[in-house]
């Protein structure tokens, strides 16, 4: 079952909702990049709940006209409609007023719903309410879908991944550098308004498969797991955009394959699941990664630590440090150097003591800098000018290497 | 409609939602001003999963395990934030975006998953409340108010709000100047030797304890919107924090007082016969008072002269 879903094999309806949803969490992971970089991620949450009024009025304006009220684009339109609303009270309260825009994006998020529920139980109590089914727009229902819906939803969602993508150089630019777009003469704030755009356009698409409670997580999840995997802007637009389009697939997949699984708390699973398997395995920057380096980092300042001390005739005491020198074969149990430690205790000796010579003489400042106890001075000195620093030395401590 | 069904039917109401209202507006006075304006958010999204999984312990919708539940979710949730925040390098906005879409995610789930057909435990119950159930039905006018008897039937939502009202009063009393200090100028509070991490921390768990509490009588819309929209809106009154709090305690109690009327009986005047929901209600005016104070209010603008 799970296998054929995966396959698309569900019958049309369900792949085609399938389809949507890959295409859909792609634009998502892309357009919410943006939207990460420019440290905004929360703006969508306002922009989602703001949708429920409007799909409300359009359900309540649907019927008054003499329909059903059922119709998937006039319920998407008035979503668009009061979503864009709540978007301008949002830029108005935080550029207009003294408010920060994490209130004003709270304040329009929490009244926009309120106002929603309000309406959606005043369609409860119309005759024709009862089965508006609205509730399915709060956590996606793709169960059931009818073939025009899907249709709709398929092709709603490819329009949007492909304005993402027709979009996606300015917004790059703005959001890594809005300085720069700034000045090579780019209209930021018609960008901005670009990227809100798109995440409009996202969110009102996802409204029937994800539902507008879980839709942020759509936009907040995949940059921030692509962000792991690489530190270029390009590369993070297009790992997010393949990881939300992965998470929206599984997730539509197994949601279509088992019984009682809402597809948007699915993919919103799916995609955690994603983003902790990367915060703990991603090379570099995840905790696994870290560790090592953490490792890496601490052997050798405990290994020099010991080797100067052997070098110097000090009686080591801190066990890890004995252990790193023992399982290098430079130290006995006891903490008396073997032959070969002996070699190498000088060798770091007479580093260290050319690091001290070069620290305290001016004229070596800007390769001084780079002393943190463990890079070897070859590194940052031409053997010409080692040799001038080894006149220097003192020779009573002067030690062959 | 002042008469016995009043005290029984509607005054509980009202006065939880006065309760509720207060002691969410109190602490949003401090999270407003501290740019934390979103916790209320990330609080009433999280505990979704804490009262599933206690629901599922226990198997009954019983208070204090759910309420341990919520909370045990609301810390949970503070932990995974930070750890996020931390081991990951990501800003705490897109952090808190994360876990409390994750943690709503998987509360709908394990609801979806299990059988609670049974009780009334839903996700829309989470989310709009039900304000207008919390009825008393030992009262038989103004006199009940009274008599003890009638007294012991109260709705126990009620007193548990009264209860978590009284509590976060006392705390800012309690804690009004280094709070004061510490929230506008954070570095001159630590050099006068508060622990500004500790207080900051408490405030962050006593808004969680009145969320908690809240979420439990009326559903998680008035909880975000009380935490934001009152102190948004006594912020354009002035510039002064104890008239902003005495503001916002104003417009709290009146978008509660108010969203309860015209939601109960608005509907019934205006000629329908059925009344929409109270939380709806209370959000939006809340909203609508924001609004007006926003055009109008004398600080409105950034810099406004004291």
């Amino acid at each position: 079952m799970i296998t054929d879903a995966l396959l698309l094999q569900l019958g049309y309806n369900a792949s085609l909702v399938t389809l949507g949803a890959i295409l859909l969490g792609m634009a998502a992971g892309v357009g919410g990049t943006f939207l990460f970089l420019r440290k905004r991620a929360l703006v969508s949450d306002a922009i989602s709940h703001a949708t429920l009024p409007g799909v409300a009025l359009a359900f309540i304006v649907m019927v008054g006209l003499g329909g059903d009220g059922r119709s998937l684009v006039g319920l998407l339109a008035g979503a668009a409609g009061s979503a864009a609303l709540g978007l301008l009270i949002v830029s108005w309260l935080s550029t207009r007023t003294r408010l920060a825009e994490d209130a004003a994006i709270g304040a329009v998020l929490s009244v926009f719903f309120g106002l929603g529920v309000v309406l959606l139980t005043v369609i409860q109590s119309m005759r024709s309410g009862q089965q508006a089914g609205l509730e399915g727009f709060l956590l996606g229902s793709t169960a059931g879908m009818l073939r025009s819906d899907a249709v709709i939803i398929a092709v709603s969602a490819a329009l949007t991944l492909a304005l993402v993508l027709l979009l996606r150089r300015p917004l790059t630019l703005a959001s890594f550098d809005p300085g720069f777009a700034t000045a090579t003469g780019q209209n930021t704030a018609r960008t901005d308004l670009a990227m809100m755009g798109i995440v409009l356009a996202v969110t009102v698409v996802g409204l029937k498969i994800v539902g507008l409670i879980l839709i942020v997580a759509l936009l907040i999840i995949p940059p921030v797991t692509a962000r792991f995997w690489t530190e270029r802007t390009d590369r993070v637009v297009l790992i997010s955009g393949l990881l939300g389009g992965l998470s929206a697939y599984i997730g539509a997949a197994l949601s279509a394959a088992l019984p009682d699984l809402p597809t948007g708390p699915i993919i919103v699973l799916v995609g955690f699941a994603i983003f902790m398997i990367s915060l703990i395995l991603a090379p570099r920057r995840g905790v696994l990664a870290a560790w090592v380096h953490h490792r890496a980092f601490q052997k050798s300042v405990h290994l020099r630590q010991g080797l100067l001390a052997l070098a110097q005739g000090q009686p080591i005491y801190e066990p890890l440090t004995l252990r790193l020198l023992r399982r290098e074969g430079w130290a006995l149990p006891d903490g008396v150097a073997t032959d070969e430690g002996r070699g190498r205790a000088a060798r770091a000796l007479l580093d260290e003591t050319r690091w001290q010579i070069i620290r305290r003489d001016p004229s070596f400042e800007a390769a001084a800098a780079h002393y943190d106890g463990l890079t070897p001075i070859e590194r940052v000195l031409t053997p010409d000018q080692i040799a001038e620093v080894d006149t220097r030395l003192p020779s009573a401590r002067m030690v062959a290497p | 409609m002042i008469g016995a069904e009043f005290v029984s039917l509607s005054l509980p109401p009202v006065i939880i939602g006065i309760c509720v209202a207060v002691a969410c507006a109190l602490p949003g006075n401090f999270l407003v001003l501290r740019r934390q304006a979103l916790i209320g958010d990330a609080i009433s999204h999280v505990v979704l999963p804490g009262i599933v999984v206690a629901f599922l312990l226990t198997g009954a919708v019983s208070t204090w395990p759910m309420l341990l539940g919520a909370a045990g979710a609301a810390v949970l949730a503070v932990a995974a934030i930070e750890t996020i925040r931390r081991l990951g390098r990501i800003e705490p906005g897109a952090a808190m975006g994360v876990v409390f879409t994750t943690m709503f995610a998987g509360g709908v789930l394990l609801l979806e998953q299990s059988d609670t057909s049974s009780v009334h435990l839903d996700v829309e119950h989470a989310l709009y409340g039900n304000l207008e159930s919390l009825i008393w039905l030992d009262a038989s006018g103004w006199g009940s108010l009274l008599d003890p008897v009638a007294l012991a039937g109260l709705p126990v939502e009620l007193l548990r709000m009264a209860a978590t009202l009284a509590g976060v009063i006392l705390f800012i009393f309690i804690f009004w100047r280094p709070l004061k200090i510490s929230t506008f100028d954070e570095g001159f509070a630590q050099t006068m030797g508060m622990k500004t991490g500790a207080l900051g921390l408490a405030l962050v768990i006593v808004s969680a304890i009145a969320a908690v509490a809240a979420f439990d009588a009326v559903g998680s819309i008035i909880v975000i919107a009380m935490f934001i929209c009152p102190p948004a809106a006594a912020r354009m009154m002035t510039n002064r924090l104890e008239r902003q709090v005495a503001w916002s305690v104003l417009f709290a109690v009146s978008a509660a007082i108010a969203g309860y009327v015209i939601a109960g009986y608005g509907p019934v005047w205006m000629g329908f016969a059925a009344s929409v929901s109270a939380a709806g209600m209370i959000a939006t005016l809340s909203g609508v008072i924001l609004g007006l104070a926003a055009a109008l209010g004398p600080h409105r603008k950034r810099g406004s002269p004291a």
